[in-house]
């Protein structure tokens, strides 16, 4: 196979990529007008045959997605472009966006066309201020230029898109919840069916995809769909940019085929771990796909691949922890990451994440004993795949797969009375005794310090 | 009573919620200026319903205000056709509406792990330190709150420290003192990307959509 040349990634060492002149200058913004000269319809039928899988973390094909959008309903059908990117350790969309916003605009005309849809919402997230400008800018200039507004290009097509921020909520990530802020209400998912493509946003069909995933539509259209499925491996095709972050030599987003092994990007892109040290965990899709060891390195970062060894790829966001690093203390990190962050709909999630809170803390601090280690399994049991949205089953991922692979740790924890690792390792658990986070009911009623016997509790 | 001993609850009670009950003023309205009532009508008739406009509205009370109080929320109330409660169970919901007097700039400091691995929770710390407790709510000065915050989805700069949510990268110790200490003194240094960051008022602007008006409170990095 040749070598793989960057495509998502072509533009980021041109300072002026991120200007509608620097855009155009390289090839930017005619896919869109081939897209325009085909049938909407062929649109679809270009994407789905490129096989093109959405980089939000569920891996859902595209082209199919697309296809869903019923056109006899006459409500309009809306466009939203997911860039809430809140997953732990996943940092490629807000890249993508500084570096070239014009490449997202474009692949969302392209979408909206396909779907016709003639009002899109890009959902930012809050903290992304500057980003967003970015991308505000990106959308005014492609206004002026007839990208967007009405008549694009003399086609008689008409999209407007509106820019929409968020105000810090991981949750708004979760495709129905983002639905749900966009409206004006508490950002708490939806029970589905019906799904999105059915009754979204104002009950509305609509699309939403992930920046990644609208970045790659460009590209599939201007260089065609067997082009863009020759690159990857089995049923994840395309290029793929890979967050790999934590003790590395050189953290740093990775644009490499899907399907590359976890070893190149980790030990080759990223320069391998600090200090000449040896990997001992990492997640290959962010904190809510299930921790992997070294074990796993030789393992191909595509959706089945992965699967198949056990995690999730996720958001290819890959944090890498390394022989010094307490695992009990970083997924107790993650863990009051969920706590903090669960909506309070669903009851499972809510005080499940807060539970773990709770005797991961004990564990850790070395107050723990050796039930808790199952206790935490039992837990974990009673909130999977209970709740409206997949946020609790996240909360899992870290718990499960750690006491999978490092049972040997917690008991070590228990056994000693403390961390093994503390001289060594940097503290991970947080640092303010913040308490419930945006709802955290629970956490409001009782006073920091007082333990409550989770096993007498659960019985 | 400061207003930073007047807000001083146990930190368990430290949750929005709870926050809310335990707020004990209000400020005297209107909040929303005439201009900012036409820029609010002009923000809730861009969407196909105007109550998509409501985080946009909230963050324009906290521009006008520093902060969303309940007399803001009335406000928005009005202006959308809707309830007091229907807005503040929404404002109470998201962590970047303030419903508190706050620090005219917000630290916020990462301490996810990839943050966390590198030294970030040293840094919270040491923040704390600089700034004293209150400033987890407020700083005795009124210039900053101190926050601990999720990944910012920027973690190959880690550790990242955000003033006002504009991002530094790799932030040591040394530069954490100097960043504040440059803030004391009315000088901020410009984020790694964005530019100077604004006050939380100016901040709150762009997030309410109009940033494009006032471009030059978000400077090119
Ligand atoms: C708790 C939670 C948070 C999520 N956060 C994001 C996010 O920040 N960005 C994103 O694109 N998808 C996120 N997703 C996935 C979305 O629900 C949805 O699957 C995705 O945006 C679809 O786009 P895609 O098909 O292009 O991947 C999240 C899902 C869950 C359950
Ligand atoms: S962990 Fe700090 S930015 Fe991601």
């Amino acid at each position: 196979m040749a070598e793989f040349q960057p495509v998502l990634t072509a533009r980021w060492g041109d300072p002026e990529a991120a200007t509608l002149h620097g855009y155009e200058r390289t090839g930017g913004y005619q896919a869109l007008r081939k897209a325009l000269s085909m049938d909407p319809a062929a649109v679809i039928e270009e994407v789905k045959s490129s096989g093109l899988r959405g980089r939000g973390g569920a891996g859902f094909p595209t082209g199919t997605k697309w296809s869903f959008i019923p056109q006899d309903t006459g409500k309009p059908v809306y466009v939203v472009v997911n860039f809430d990117e809140s997953e732990p350790g996943t940092f490629n969309n807000r890249e993508l966006i500084e570096r070239d916003p014009h490449q997202l605009v474009e692949g969302a005309i392209i979408c909206a066309y396909a779907v016709r849809c003639r009002t899109a919402f890009v959902y930012c997230r809050g903290e992304f201020v500057w980003p967003g400008t970015v991308l505000e800018r990106a959308i005014a200039e492609a206004y002026e230029a007839g990208y967007l507004g009405k008549d694009i290009l003399g086609s008689g097509f008409d999209l407007d898109v509106i820019l929409h921020r968020g105000a810090g909520a991981y949750i708004c990530g979760e495709e129905t919840a983002l639905l749900e802020s966009l409206e004006g209400f508490r950002g708490q998912p939806r029970l589905r069916p019906p799904f999105p493509a059915v009754e979204g946003l104002y009950r509305s069909p609509t699309v939403i995809n992930n920046v990644e995933t609208l970045s790659c539509v460009p590209h599939i259209i201007d260089r065609g769909a067997r082009w863009f499925a020759s690159i990857g491996a089995g049923k994840s095709t395309g290029p793929g940019i890979f967050s790999v972050s934590g003790k590395v030599n050189r953290p740093g987003n990775y644009e490499a085929p899907m399907g590359t092994t976890a070893r190149e990007l980790i030990e080759g892109h990223a320069g391998g771990v600090r200090d000449g040290k040896r990997v001992k965990a990492w997640t290959p899709g962010g904190s809510s796909t299930p921790l992997l060891t070294a074990e796993h390195l030789d393992v191909q970062m595509g959706f089945d691949e992965v699967q198949a060894a056990g995690s999730l790829l996720g958001t290819k966001a890959m944090i890498v922890l390394d022989e010094r690093d307490c695992v009990v203390d970083a997924v107790l990190r993650f863990t009051q990451f969920y706590a903090h962050e669960s909506c309070g709909k669903c009851t499972p999630c809510r005080e499940g994440t807060w539970w773990m809170t709770r005797v991961l803390r004990r564990v850790e601090q070395g107050r723990g004993r050796m039930e808790d280690i199952d206790l935490m399994q039992t837990v974990g049991q009673n909130m999977l795949f209970k709740s409206f949205c997949a946020l609790a089953d996240g909360a899992v991922s870290p718990i499960d797969s750690s006491i999978k692979y490092f049972r040997d740790e917690y008991e070590e924890h228990v056994r000693l009375g403390r961390c093994p690792l503390r001289e060594e390792s940097p503290r991970l658990e947080a640092a303010s005794a913040r308490s419930g986070g945006t709802t955290g009911a629970l956490a409001q009623v009782l006073p920091e310090g007082i333990e409550v016997e989770l096993g007498e509790v659960l019985g | 009573m400061s207003e930073a001993e007047r807000f001083s609850v146990p930190r368990w009670q430290s949750g929005q919620p709870a926050e809310l009950r335990v707020l004990d003023v209000d400020v005297e309205g209107p909040v929303l200026s005439d201009e900012a009532r036409r820029v609010a009508e002009r923000i809730a008739s861009k969407y196909p319903t105007r109550r998509s406009a409501m985080i946009p509205l909230l963050y324009l009370v906290q521009a006008e205000v520093g902060w969303v109080p309940r007399r803001g929320m009335r406000e928005v109330a009005d202006v959308l056709g809707l309830t007091t409660a229907e807005v503040e169970a929404v404002a109470t919901f998201y962590t970047m509406l303030k419903l508190h007097p706050c620090g005219r700039y917000i630290v916020s400091i990462c301490t996810n792990p990839s943050c966390a691995l590198l030294g970030a929770r040293r840094l919270y710390e040491r923040a704390r330190e600089l700034l004293g407790e209150s400033a987890e709510r407020v700083s005795e000065d009124g210039l900053f709150t101190l926050e601990e915050e999720e990944c910012l989805a920027a973690c190959d700069q880690a550790p990242v420290v955000a003033v006002n949510f504009l991002f530094y990268d790799r932030v040591s110790e040394e530069q954490l003192e100097s960043m504040i200490e440059e803030i004391r003194q009315g000088r901020p240094p410009a984020a790694s990307r964005g530019g100077i960051p604004g006050e939380l008022k100016d901040i709150s602007r762009v997030l309410a959509g109009l940033g494009t008006d006032r471009a030059a409170e978000v400077e090119d990095g």
